[in-house]
């Protein structure tokens, strides 16, 4: 299969209730030619109506929809020309691996010959040549995660949605699924929306993510400003890890305990605010640097985890925090224990300021 | 060690702890299977009358049936009856299963309860019900009046087993298959209606058999040259013990154990596939 066309998607105003509770509230989005897009959001977020309503599966109460420049939001799901993956491959058990791939060929009218060529083309496409005569129940989690991809594409839709479709692989297979399903989208390179509740995943692969919360897009970025700058304390709690001192503000700008912070960036929030700390941007400084800002701590236990490190200290305040530090043999050697007093360095580009809410 | 003291389960119960048990199944299963069959020795007596055991065999009362044109044509009604009862239940069923699956209406458990009625219900009383009806209706000793009757009384068999084999169907299937270009009818038919048709099929065999066994609605509701099999069966037993009543029984055990046969091998199928 070659690089196909992609289309863009336009989201405006989508509205979707169920009773009183809407689970889209006048969602706008754009999703970009040839785009891998993930929303991501925590389950009843509306994550999944949102991609239902992309495949036609769910009728919003109003709002538009267009594929590039056509209105789709009336048409029927089978009109709608989209790949799609469910969390649960929902592949035919009734056909063997061939037919389920030769599915949406034969009712495109493939003529026979093109039907066996291609679907053995999307069986190698996804490193399963040669299974096309095995039956679906022959198949493991990830083969059959791979079939229910290779149907999906086969027919070249110009806009391709899944729904969870690794959530049921074990850590591994997930993780290396995820690349492989990355370099699948750069190679054929058809707009994706891709759906999970996992913010590695949606890091991991997406060039934007849209975050979801109560029916509502919170943010839409990519990975690196989505996680070191979010718009809001719902975006940067459920990305990543993070605690929260409240800050005043002052003449020269936020403070926190009576020290001004520095900043790389004036914040553009105001009022009442907060500075977000992640484990991973803190250190525990050997001694004071005034280039930093800085937090004294009094340890409170340290948690080996293998990779790292986690740190667990009280600020004066009683606000606790977390450090993550490298768990090297070095860095083992001198690390901080319970009841020492230590102080934690942030660099200002690293500081963020959001406003409360 | 002898078979009484072998473990009969991967407990510590032997053959022997359990011979009480292996006879009381013995005792139910002569209770259910003896009077049946009791009459098949009977319909190959020679006597003028119902006899057991017959003193002689002859064939004499298999060549009445097949000679009397009265009860050829009762058997000829009671296999349009049976076929035609078969022909609209099992769509009907299987619809009404299918849409009370797919949709998540609040109403779907009182729709259900309702379709499965007739079969809870004392059959006296649907037939008592469907005459009166029929009586204003002019459907009384009609096919058509027959056929329908029959129909609600099969079509709950028919939603039971497509509902219980639609449990394990995984409707998402028909989500893929609409995004993949299928249409809504195109989908059922290519997709769902592949994964359940040995229940369908279970379906229609006893939907045919619940119309061609049934005695109390065709005593209200056929009549005259649309009299059933069995109605003509019962009328027969009623004014003349004659043994050719025996030799109709004997052919009905086949038909009917023969199709039953058939669609215990189709649920097997069922739970293989």
């Amino acid at each position: 299969m070659a690089r196909g066309a992609s289309l863009p998607i336009t989201i405006r105003q989508v509205t979707k209730g169920y009773g009183k509770v809407l689970a889209l509230d006048r969602v706008d989005l754009d999703v970009r030619s040839g785009e891998f897009l993930t929303l991501l959001g925590p389950s009843g977020s509306g994550k999944t109506t949102l991609l239902m309503v992309l495949a036609g599966f769910t009728r919003p109460d109003h709002g538009s929809l267009l594929f590039g420049e056509e209105e789709v939001i009336r048409r029927p799901p089978h009109k709608r020309d989209v790949g799609m993956v469910f969390q649960n491959y929902a592949l035919f058990p009734h056909m063997d691996v061939a037919a389920n791939i030769a599915f949406p060929l034969k009712l495109r009218g493939t003529p026979r010959a093109d039907v066996a060529r291609r679907v053995e083309q999307a069986l190698e496409l996804v490193q399963l040549g040669g299974y096309g005569a095995r039956r679906v129940d022959q198949l493991s989690g990830g083969q059959r995660q791979r079939v229910a991809l290779a149907r999906a594409i086969v027919f070249e839709p110009r806009i391709l949605l899944m729904d969870e479709p690794l959530s049921a692989l074990d850590k591994q297979l997930r993780e290396h699924m995820q690349i492989e399903l990355r370099r699948l989208h750069d190679r054929l390179g058809m707009t994706t929306v891709y759906v999970t509740h996992d913010q590695r995943e949606a890091l991991t692969m997406s060039d934007r993510i849209a975050v979801i919360n109560g029916g509502r897009i919170m943010q839409v970025d990519a990975p690196r400003p989505l996680y070191e700058r979010p718009a809001n304390r719902f975006v940067a709690e459920f990305i990543g890890e993070s605690t929260f001192l409240p800050v005043a503000a002052s003449a020269g700008g936020f403070a926190h305990a009576g020290r001004v912070l520095k900043v790389a960036a004036p914040p553009a929030a105001t009022g009442r605010c907060l500075l977000m700390l992640r484990p991973e941007r803190l250190r525990i400084l050997a001694a004071p640097d005034d280039a930093l800002n800085m937090l004294t701590a009094r340890v409170e236990d340290v948690v080996y985890q293998g990779d790292s490190v986690l740190v667990q200290a009280v600020l004066p305040d009683g606000c606790r925090i977390g450090v993550r530090a490298v768990s090297t043999a070095a860095a083992m050697a001198t690390v901080a224990r319970p009841g020492d007093t230590v102080t934690l360095g942030l660099a200002p580009e690293d500081t963020v300021i959001l406003g409360e809410g | 060690m002898s078979w009484l003291s072998r473990p009969a389960t991967e407990t510590q119960i032997t053959h022997g702890g359990r011979l009480w048990l292996y006879a009381v199944a013995a005792l139910v299963m002569i209770f259910l299977v003896v009077p049946t069959l009791i009459v098949v020795p009977m319909s190959f007596s020679d006597s003028q009358y119902l006899e057991f055991p017959p003193r002689r065999w002859s064939l004499r009362w298999y060549a009445n049936y097949a000679g009397s044109t009265e009860w050829v044509q009762a058997t000829f009604t009671s296999l349009k009856a049976a076929f035609l009862t078969m022909l609209v239940a099992t769509p009907l069923g299987t619809m009404a299963a299918y849409g009370l699956f797919a949709s998540r209406l609040r109403w779907v458990r009182p729709v259900y309860v309702l379709l499965v009625t007739p079969i809870v219900v004392p059959v006296i009383l649907v037939g008592i019900g469907v005459f009166y009806a029929y009586a204003k209706l002019k459907l009384v000793n009609t096919l058509l009046g027959i056929v329908l009757a029959h129909t609600m009384l099969a079509v709950p068999l028919v939603l039971l087993i497509v509902t219980s084999a639609l449990k394990s169907y995984d409707m998402n299937q028909e989500m893929v298959a609409r995004s993949l270009g299928a249409s809504r009818p195109r989908a059922f038919f290519k997709v769902t209606l592949p994964q359940i048709r040995f229940a369908v099929a279970t379906g229609a065999i006893l939907s045919f058999l619940t119309s061609f066994d049934e005695v109390i609605v065709a005593l209200f509701v056929s009549g005259g040259a649309n009299s059933t099999l069995t109605r003509s069966m019962f009328n027969a037993l009623r004014d003349q013990i004659d043994p050719t009543i025996a030799a109709i029984s004997t052919i009905m055990i086949v038909v009917t154990t023969v199709l039953l046969a058939l669609a215990q091998a189709l649920g097997r199928q069922r739970q293989g596939s």
